[in-house]
């Protein structure tokens, strides 16, 4: 028995195997791969264009947006693969039996630390994933799937940056 | 043959159905594999828990190796496949600015969905501090245009831009993520952790 308590979790290479199978479908069906930061662009413009319809016409990243999609914004790939994920997520969860609410956070900061920096980390990703043109998912994992150089740019900068950084920010983990 | 939407094999509609699916599984895995949890996400960069960089990079060397292989079977043509764009300067910038959030917040926004989805309030806070940040960029677009439009290099692929063959790039790729995986293992034995 190891002293150490384990979750029970998929075999990590095992997942990795499905991972790649899912980003295989997904370009053999749809040519393109999975992504989650423009699920979330589609969502902010279609927000946008509702409470603002005047603004949206008139600055420039909706005006741009516009101009590469037709119809309702909402109406995209990535928002419906993102409707999945949330369903998918939720039934691993219930075969796992790992649905609870909770902050997880490392006892030695509190659940309002944790989430002020959950809030911070937020926001900087999203703000990243736009410059980057998608996220870990869209950028960098799909990105590499189809070997592009900017998936594997995109890769290091994001882990590179994370593992240079993680020095600081070590008592929020351990 | 495919990818089918494009050889108007699967209708659009059929493909944005086929969409949520691709989801699911896309969800079911990533939460399968722990990817629900900041704790396990974050692991990877103090050595204690290396699921992150395990599955990832063994999702990108089996679907890599797997279109390279369809594509030689004639079951894929990779031609008609979206390429990302490389923006050199906005992708390394972006990729920055995601890694500060990366460390600090312990999720990217694919796995804080996973995270929301079995009840992580943590990862619920993360997807609106998501939302703040996509806003931001976009309100203030005329701001960072350039920087963003700058150092256009097209669509290459890294086995173009480094003048070999796909097959070969691909070979060099799992052996490098073989040695990573022998230093993940080695990692986290070297730096256990209780879970909490």
């Amino acid at each position: 028995m190891s002293k150490i308590k384990k979750s029970n979790y998929m075999n990590p290479y095992l997942a990795g195997i499905l991972l790649g199978l899912v980003v295989i479908a997904a370009n053999f069906i749809s040519g393109r791969s999975v992504g989650a930061s423009g699920a979330i662009k589609s969502a902010i413009v279609a927000g946008v264009e509702t409470v603002a319809p005047a603004h949206a016409e008139t600055a420039t990243f909706y005006k741009e947006f516009n101009e590469g999609h037709t119809g309702n914004p909402l109406n995209s790939w990535l928002v419906y693969q993102m409707l999945g994920v949330i369903l998918g997520g939720f039934l691993s969860g219930v075969l796992s039996h790992r649905l609870t609410w909770k902050v997880e956070h490392n006892p030695r900061i509190t659940s309002r630390t944790r989430l002020i920096f959950a809030m911070a980390g937020g926001i900087l990703f999203g703000l990243g994933s736009q410059f980057g043109r998608g996220c870990t998912s869209g950028s960098a994992l799909s990105g590499m799937a189809v070997l592009s150089l900017g998936g594997f740019i995109s890769m290091m900068a994001i882990f590179g940056t994370a593992f240079a950084l993680a020095y600081f920010f070590r008592k929020l983990w351990i | 043959m495919g990818p089918l939407v494009i050889n108007e094999i699967i209708s659009e509609n059929t493909n944005l159905l086929l969409a949520f699916f691709i989801g699911i599984g896309f969800g079911f895995v990533l939460e399968q594999g722990g990817f629900s949890s900041s704790r396990k996400l974050a692991g990877v960069f103090y050595g204690y828990d290396t699921v992150v960089l395990k599955v990832f990079f063994t999702g990108a060397i089996t679907a890599s190796l797997g279109l390279l292989f369809m594509s030689l079977f004639g079951w894929i043509d990779l031609n008609l496949v979206y390429i990302n764009e490389t923006y050199l300067t906005s992708a390394i910038l972006g990729g920055i600015i995601m890694g500060a959030g990366f460390i600090m917040g312990g999720y990217c926004p694919g796995t804080s969905f996973c995270g929301a989805a079995i009840g992580k309030i943590d990862a619920i806070i993360f997807i609106i501090g998501l939302f703040i940040g996509v806003f931001i960029f976009a309100e203030g677009y005329p701001l960072w245009e350039g920087v963003f439009k700058a150092n256009f290099m097209g669509s290459p692929r890294i086995s173009e831009f480094f003048n070999i063959s796909e097959g070969l790039f691909a070979l060099m790729l799992i052996i490098v993520a073989v040695m990573m995986f022998w230093g993940a293992e080695w990692a986290e034995k070297k730096f256990p952790r209780e879970e909490y």
